[in-house]
């Protein structure tokens, strides 16, 4: 055993390097580990933007369609429906919708792409339970509204825009996905567009 | 130690140089000249899976969307032109057939493709798609040197022609025995012997590359880690010889 | 952070530990290329665990969904085919590392007095090993997993009386069918890593009750008093080596052979790697081509051998021609390895010093693994069932011999110290 003095500077750089060097490793194997819990080509497969037919939609009419697992409703309103828009701004939690419920361009009084269709993800806000289609009887729940959306599980309420009523559990609007008209009589569930 | 060695590789040797190997299949297998980088080859292979194959052999663990990825297919023409089943882009390569009908018109069920260039190996699948002949007593009219009594039409005749085996005489043992040859064409084919032969290549190519699409991938991903441990493997062996001077 | 260590130590012993199994272990300082494949083991059954717990997310133990939740791992998960071919490449690389962690042992005596549960401990470990890669070469479900299992099931039936209903109740049905792959899929992924990692850890408790052998097999503990104190290493090793003994030529395992073995784990990574990326199914060794077909009952693929690692085993059954005497000599050649430590009884450990026939016998019985191995790989021809039967004579004779010549063995002086 020599007795040479030990330099430490280069055994102290040396032992830094290796576990650098090391960690780096370990970061990289977990990367695999980590990536298989993304969606698989299946789950993603099942998950593609859905195509919706509307060009035999009779105004009033909902739509429901599956995307990702979840029902998505799309509503062609009728001209009273949208009027009945305007006016409930103090009743309404979030009237502006300014919490990021939908994309941009759905960032209107209507909340939607165009003024007729109103495409949402059909799940409560609250706990996730699937609210009622209410276009004629809404009035029973909020006075002077005449349709609307009604969750029964907890008695959560929305306009004809998803915008949720102050004073019930549910916290936000109802969710619009991302959508775009493929062209006048089909929407494409899933997809911003080009146009977005 | 030494001595050990030395009598280990001295047995080895002598063992080596008995052992054989075994009987060589009757008819030589071609080498199938693969190029998983020849996109152009692939895509032309995955046409004529789909027109000629797909009618009766699934590729049910492959999907189209991942297909047409790999193989530089834009979705859309991919869509229009290669994809006969299914209704969505990412969905698998099924077909129609229902196997217990298969089974009763073929005799057996057309095995699922997905995987045959694992199970058989490139230069097996290109031997075979080259080697049907007529046979009038087979069901189907023709047989097949590598596959004998394969219970499967010659779907790409129209391609090929009507093929016949040729063979020579040959004597064994004092005894003229038939040995096989080859085959040839009768030339009404689409296509010459060559490009015919150039077609078979494509959709062997397409076949090796369903049994492991992630191959490319896997290869490039492997230099990466070889990069990587050169670096540790350095920084460690450095590591070890500085603190070794302590105990040397 | 001191204060954080201290907290802990007054409530699990961590520093301790520490300090007896690493840094203040005395480890001798002679420790070569074969000493890697303990670490290496280690390393490899970390990585099945691993690779096998996230493969379990999606795999499906079915007959119906099993073929095809391996293809959905390879071409669907992200990075699926990676964890898939670590997991295969590391099951052949398991039993690469141990065979040669074994053939280390029988080279210095590893297995000698005071080690002897020692290398019982690691036979249970190789067999459990065994097990556990047999219930798992059945989980993908393909023809040789079928028909793999089949035939190995069916080697129960040998045992006289019981034998038919004993195969019977292994597969849980007439045939191998979806119960016998949902009772081995259980095995394969919870109780049989249970017991084998209880297993290594009582391998490495004892290894570390009675230290670890060397290459020159002398022994690195001194009668206490014995050493005068300038000879001794300048390193401070735990009071529970020292206490009773004075220690000689040796070193902390921690840092100085794990410096050591970080640079064979990466020399071990480059070959590693070079199969899982390169050549996963290594020739159709590690991944049989008929695997990548489905499991069907009804057709028997051509040649049915095990893999490789089964092999040496599979080819001692074949060459015996009566089907009980085939089973009785397989589970013989394993039992033989298990009382090795009482067949040798020899003093001497390493084969440096032991006789000129002691080390032909060794190279001869590597050679008939060897060679066995690979004639199990082969169809049993007339030439190659002879050659299996000369082997396995070898196999054998290697036990025999040893048990007569080493009581009285014309061995070599060993030196008192470790001088190399």
């Amino acid at each position: 055993m020599s007795n040479a003095p030990v330099d430490k500077g280069r055994r102290r750089f040396l032992t830094v390097a290796t576990s650098v060097v090391g960690a780096a490793g370990a970061v990289g194997v977990a990367v695999p580990f980590i990536a298989s819990w993304n969606p698989s080509a299946r789950a993603k497969n099942a998950g593609a933007p859905v195509e919706v037919n509307i060009g035999k939609a009779e105004p009033g009419q909902m739509i429901r369609v599956e995307w990702r697992g979840q029902p998505v409703w799309v509503v062609r309103r009728t001209p009273e429906m949208l009027a009945s828009l305007e006016g409930l701004a103090d009743q309404l939690r979030d009237p502006n919708s300014e919490e990021p419920q939908q994309p941009e361009y759905a960032a209107n009084l209507y909340r939607s792409r165009k003024e007729e269709f109103f495409v949402a993800v059909g799940i409560c806000t609250h706990l996730g339970c699937s609210p009622q289609y209410l276009p004629e009887d809404f009035g029973e729940q909020v006075e002077g509204v005449k349709a609307g959306f009604f969750c029964p599980c907890h008695g959560s309420k929305f306009d004809i825009a998803g915008r949720v009523f102050a004073g019930v559990p549910a916290p936000y609007n109802l969710v619009v996905p991302p959508h775009y008209y493929i062209d006048d009589n089909t929407i494409l569930v899933g997809q911003d567009g080009e146009q977005a | 130690m030494k001595q050990f060695l030395k009598t280990t590789l001295l047995v080895a040797a002598s063992l080596w140089s008995v052992a054989s190997f075994a009987a060589d299949p009757t008819v030589p297998l071609d080498e199938a000249k693969i190029d998983l980088h020849d996109k152009a080859s692939l895509q032309r292979g995955a046409q004529l899976f789909m027109n000629y194959c797909l009618g009766c052999h699934s590729m049910q663990y492959q999907r189209y969307g991942r297909t047409f990825e790999d193989l530089g297919i834009p979705d859309d023409i991919g869509m229009a032109n290669l994809q006969f089943t299914g209704e969505k882009v990412g969905d698998l390569i099924t077909n129609a057939m229902p196997t217990e009908a298969a089974g009763n018109w073929f005799g057996t069920a057309a095995p699922d493709l997905t995987l045959v260039s694992r199970v058989r190996g490139a230069d097996w699948i290109y031997t075979y798609l080259r080697t049907f002949y007529v046979d009038e007593s087979r069901p189907f009219g023709v047989n097949n040197a590598v596959f004998p009594n394969v219970g499967m039409p010659h779907v790409l005749q129209e391609l090929q022609g009507v093929p016949r085996k040729t063979t020579e005489e040959h004597m064994v043992d004092g005894e003229m025995t038939e040995r096989y040859v080859g085959i040839k064409t009768d030339g009404s084919g689409m296509l010459t012997p060559s490009e015919y032969d150039q077609a078979m290549l494509d959709l062997t190519n397409f076949l090796v590359y369903t049994g492991e699409p992630m191959l490319l991938q896997q290869r490039r991903m492997g230099w990466y880690v070889f990069g990587f441990l050169l670096v540790f493997t350095i920084f460690a062996w450095l590591l070890k010889r500085e603190f070794f001077k302590d105990v040397k | 952070m001191k204060r954080l260590v201290a907290w802990i130590d007054e409530r699990i012993p961590m520093t301790k530990t520490w300090n007896i199994h690493l840094a203040q272990y005395p480890a001798p300082k002679n420790f070569n290329f074969w000493y890697l494949f303990g670490v290496l083991a280690m390393l490899v059954l970390v990585n099945q665990i691993l690779t096998g717990i996230w493969l379990t997310m999606n795999y499906v133990p079915s007959a119906e969904g099993a073929f095809a939740s391996v293809e959905y791992i390879m071409r669907d998960i992200d990075y699926g085919w990676l964890l898939r071919y670590m997991h295969s490449t590391g099951a052949s690389a398991f039993f690469v590392v141990v065979y040669l962690h074994m053939l280390r042992g029988m080279m210095y005596g590893s297995y000698q007095k005071p080690r002897e549960l020692l290398w019982v401990f690691g036979m249970l470990i190789f067999l459990v090993l065994m097990a556990e890669a047999f219930m798992g070469y059945l989980l993908p479900w393909g023809q040789m997993s079928y028909w793999g299992a089949q035939v190995i099931i069916s080697l129960f039936g040998a045992i006289p009386v019981i034998g038919d209903d004993l195969t019977l109740w292994i597969r849980g049905d007439y045939v191998i069918s979806g119960a016998t792959l949902n009772r081995f899929f259980a095995l394969h992924v919870i109780a049989l890593p249970l017991v084998l990692v209880i297993l290594v850890f009582l391998h490495i408790v004892a290894l570390h009750e009675v230290g670890s052998n060397n290459p020159e097999g002398i022994n690195i503990k001194k009668p206490k008093g014995s050493i005068p104190e300038e000879e001794k290493p300048k390193f401070k090793f735990h009071e529970r080596f020292t206490k009773k003994y004075d220690i000689v030529d040796a070193f902390p395992f921690f840092p100085y052979y794990v410096v050591k073995d970080l640079v064979g784990i990466g020399i071990f990574l480059f070959l590693f790697c070079y199969v899982i990326f390169f050549a996963p199914a290594m020739g159709g060794l590690f991944l049989e081509p008929p695997n990548f077909e489905a499991a069907n009952p009804l057709k028997t693929p051509d040649h049915i051998a095990p893999v490789w690692y089964f092999t040496p085993f599979y080819a001692i059954l074949r060459a015996v021609p009566d089907k009980l005497l085939g089973v009785i000599l397989m589970f013989g050649s394993i039992a033989a390895l298990f009382v090795l430590p009482w067949l040798d009884r020899g003093k001497v450990r390493s084969i440096r010093y032991r006789s000129g026939f002691h080390k032909v016998n060794l190279a001869v019985f590597v050679v008939s693994f060897v060679a066995l191995g690979y004639l199990g790989l082969k169809p049993a021809t007339e030439v190659y069932t002879l050659f299996a039967r000369i082997f396995t004579f070898l196999y054998f004779a290697f036990f025999v011999l040893l048990f007569f010549y080493s009581k009285n063995e014309n061995t070599k002086p060993v030196p008192e110290r470790i001088t190399k």
